[in-house]
Order: structure tokens, then sequence, then C-alpha cells
């Protein structure tokens, strides 16, 4: 397959400059049965997130009596990509949930709730690069919308290299032809970028480039947060001038 | 239970140690163990490598077979990675089919040598969009004394440096040796406080899984992260763990191919 010019005159295939995200939506509280749940989108990407807990761990045996179990599940839709995926977990998603899960881990305060468990279920509906990082982005939502307290947000993007530039959040098209792929996510707290809780990346980039793919990530990140606590602030917004009509319906 | 209270004491050992600036095994921080590279040591695999890394131990066996391209990539050969963490190797390995430490095992060191094109795989086209070799890198751990991931990623590219192409078994054309153009190189660090050290050993691990494997090719340039295991890694420690990694990786590369020309070299006396 040819390889498609990915850069022209400066821009991006889809218009956008190297340091631009693709257009972002968040909303909270969109599932009634979870406990918190999240909507996001990313460019194509859409993703719903749901968190049930702390409840009771099942099996048993896997309960830890001094912290909280965290699972997470990442899971893409069979039809969310262009050719049908088998439901299912595969290798790609089992890695994608083991790495997302430990990036939440140390930011959950697990050892709030002793022998529950917490639930964080991801369904990619639609994907076009930058999934895991979407997930994550939604997940962090969901589990601050179940109440589940935590040190802080964690928010996630993807830089690339494209065609000798390092640009933010990589679409389908160049993350295919792209020369390198670096998804990173950060814990935030207090407008504050303070850690780093996942990071993986492939493809091929020297030390410099290293460098300025997490400069450039750190930026895109503190865009995502902002709009990932508007989200949240909106959620409740609404549940406050929804209450007072309750009280009048009783 | 008892073991319980022996983990206790042993992490409480290791990080009062390496607080005070030393490793249980007297290794520098910046430390690999003895590597030891044998390859060739599976006659039926059509390349094969034992890696010692310590007393952590991995052998990867390559099979080659003849199948269909990729649509998106006629012209190109395969390669697929698995890994198998036999009960054998380690009382915490269970039976059964891959969890998720084996996935992550291999595909990271997949990522290594794909994204590094280590292997050249235009020249394993038999036939455009029709036929091209497929290569099966397979992980066996045999003892797990810690950091399998480096002791795989060894073992793997050495046993590709191993490997001969079975064209005549498969009737297209002369056997001829695998075209290998790199040798990617992981580095894996445990993260202790403000501390990293490289290739940790199993006791070492008793202070947590907190992990970042960065894989480096020849020309120094990094080809594959992972950060591995629930911890939270600071910036100014990932910049310091990436620049000793790429370092690191330099040495350990000269240090692979010395022994892989070693054992050709005894190879030859052997048979004079």
């Amino acid at each position: 397959m040819q390889k498609p010019k990915l850069i022209v005159d400066g821009k991006r295939l889809d218009g956008r400059g190297f340091e631009e995200l693709r257009p972002i939506k968040i909303e909270a509280g969109v599932l009634k049965r979870a406990d918190g749940s999240c909507y996001l989108e990313m460019g194509k990407n859409k993703i719903i997130a749901a968190v049930y807990g702390p409840r009771e761990v099942h099996p048993r045996h896997l309960q830890d009596p001094s912290k909280a179990v965290i699972r997470y599940r990442y899971n893409m839709a069979p039809f969310s990509v262009e050719e049908r995926k088998k439901p299912g977990p595969d290798r790609r998603s089992v890695e994608i949930s083991k790495v997302s899960r430990e990036a939440l881990e140390p930011v959950i305060m697990k050892e709030l709730f002793p022998r529950s468990g917490i639930d964080v279920f991801v369904e990619v509906l639609q994907a076009d690069a930058g999934t895991r990082t979407a997930c994550l982005n939604a997940a962090s939502v969901a589990l601050i919308d179940a109440g589940v307290a935590m040190r802080g947000m964690v928010t996630s993007v993807a830089v690339a290299k494209v065609e000798g530039n390092i640009v933010l959040d990589p679409m389908k098209e160049e993350d295919n032809y792209g020369d390198a792929d670096v998804p990173i996510a950060f814990l935030i707290r207090n407008d504050r970028i303070e850690s780093i809780a996942l990071l993986q990346m492939d493809g091929r980039l020297t030390l410099e480039e290293m460098k300025k793919a997490m400069e450039l990530a750190k930026k895109g990140a503190m865009q995502i947060y902002r709009l990932q606590r508007e989200a949240i602030m909106k959620k409740y917004m609404k549940e406050e001038t929804e209450e007072p009509e309750e009280e009048n319906e009783q | 239970m008892a073991e319980d209270i022996l983990m206790d004491i042993k992490r409480d050992y290791v990080l009062s140690r390496i607080r005070s600036g030393e490793r249980i095994d007297g290794r520098r921080f910046d430390e690999f163990r003895q590597i030891s590279v044998q390859t060739g040591v599976i006659e039926k695999a059509e390349g094969s490598a034992l890696v010692k890394l310590g007393n952590t131990q991995v052998i990867v066996g390559i099979k080659m077979q003849v199948g269909e391209p990729f649509p998106d990539t006629p012209e190109k050969g395969i390669i697929i990675t698995n890994s198998e963490l036999v009960p054998l190797a380690s009382p915490t390995f269970e039976p059964g089919p891959p969890d998720e430490n084996s996935v992550e095992l291999a595909r990271v060191v997949d990522r290594g040598i794909r994204e590094s094109e280590a292997v050249n795989l235009e020249e394993l086209c038999i036939e455009e969009g029709e036929k091209v070799w497929v290569i099966f890198i397979d992980i066996h751990a045999l003892d797990d004394d810690g950091n399998l991931m480096d002791a795989s990623a060894i073992a793997a590219i050495s046993a590709l440096m191993n490997t001969t192409v079975p064209a005549e078994k498969f009737e297209v054309g002369e056997d001829f040796r695998l075209p290998v153009r790199d040798i990617p190189i992981s580095v894996t660090s445990l993260i202790v406080d403000d501390y990293s050290l490289v290739d940790p050993c199993r006791d070492e691990m008793s202070v947590g899984n907190n992990l970042i494997t960065i894989t480096s090719d020849k020309n120094g340039n990094i080809v594959a992260m992972q950060k591995s295991g629930s911890y939270l890694l600071s910036e100014e420690k990932f910049y310091e763990v990436l620049e000793l990694s790429v370092a690191k990786a330099e040495e350990v590369r000269k240090q692979v191919v010395s022994q892989i020309n070693q054992g050709d070299k005894d190879g030859e006396n052997e048979e004079s």
C-alpha cells in the first residue's frame, strides 16, 4: 500500500498544526447502573467507561485485607474498526489493560477500601488511534464520578513522529504510517503535572526527540485535564439543579 | 504465612542496603549480572539461543514456515513472538494459557526486534502477495531469577542471528542465513524510591515490580519503551534512566556479539 503524504504545507491531514489536539468531548455520569461513568470523544474515537465499586470481590480469595483490588478491562467493540474485530480479549488488549490498570493503581487510594474491589470497564465503540489514552481519560473521569478517592487526575495523550516532526495526538493515518508512537499518562494534581503513570513507545526516536515528545505530551495533557475537570463540574452542577425538583415531587 | 514474613524481612533487608548505596549481591546500581550466550543449542530449530543473565535462564527457539503475507505488507515476511512462562521456571508460574505478564514479555521483546527493523523482512518475500517467510520467535523461560525481559530480548536476537532459513525443506530455493542487520538491546531498571537498579534479580524485586524497559538500536535510537508495574515515575528519573539505558545497551551489545563470535569460533575448532 502506498504511504500517503501526511504533512502538507506544515499542516496535518485533518488541518491540525503539530501541537494541536483533536476535538474532545467529555460527559460524566452517562450510565444509570454504573457507580460512575463517562462518555468521551477524541477525534473519531468514541469511548464509554464505567466504574463499579468499591464492592465485594468475587471470587473471595482475590480479596486483599489491606486494600482494594483494582481491575481494568479495555475492550474493543467488533464494529469499532475497519475490519471487524473478533470479540473478546486479544494479546493487545491484555497488555493495554495491564499497563492502564498499573497507571491507575498508584493514584486510587486503595488503602481506604480494604477487602473491596473497584472495577473499571472501558469499551471502545469507535477506534481511531490513541484509544488507550482516550480510555484512560474516560476511566479517570468515571472513577471520580463514582466518588472513588484519588490522589489526582490521570490524564493521557499520545505523541508521534510523523515525517520527521513530533506531533501531538496522532490520528489513524499518522499512527499507521508514522515513525514512532509514544502513549503517556500523567498524574495531575492542583493544575500541576506530578509524575508519569503510563509510558510506552514503539518506533524510532533519538534521545532529543524523546525529550521533545515528553514536553509536547505535557502541554497536551494540561489541556485535556481542564476538559476532564469541566466535565465533572458540569455533572455536579446538573445534580444540584435537579435535586430541588426531586424534593418537590415527594 | 511464614513465607509472607520471610518476604517482609527480605524486602526490609534489600531496601536498607539500597538506601545505604549498595545492592545485595554487591553490584553497582548500573551493573548487569554476568551474561552468557550460547547459540545453536537446539538442532531441530532453525535458530536458537540459551541466555543466562546471572541465574536467570531463557531459551529462545526460532521456527520458520512459508505463509501468506499480511494484506498491507504483501512484500514482507512476518514475525510472530510468543512466550511461555512454564511452571518449571518459578514457583509463582502456573500452567495454562499465557497470563498478562507473559503477553507483555512477548510483546515488548517483539517491539524491540520489529521497530529496530533488525530482520530485513523484504528479503523474506518469496512471491509478492502470495508467499512469504513467517518467523516464529518462541521464548521459553527456564529459571526466573529476575529480569526475564532483558534475558529474553538477548536470547531472541541471538537466536535470530543464528537462524538459517530452511528454503530447501520447503522447496523454495537454497537455504540462506536470516538477514539480521541490527541488534536491539533492552535495558530494564527497577525503580526504588529515588534509585534505579539495572537488571534487577529476583530478591531485589521483593521491594516491588516497579520496572521500566528501554530498548535501543545500534545507533543509540530508542526503539521501544515500557513502564511496567503500579507506580508513579518522576520525569527527572525517567530522563536519567533513559540516558543510562541507551549507554548500557551499547555495553551489553558488545558483550553479546563477542559471546556469539566466541561460540562460532569454538564451533569451528571442534569441527576441524
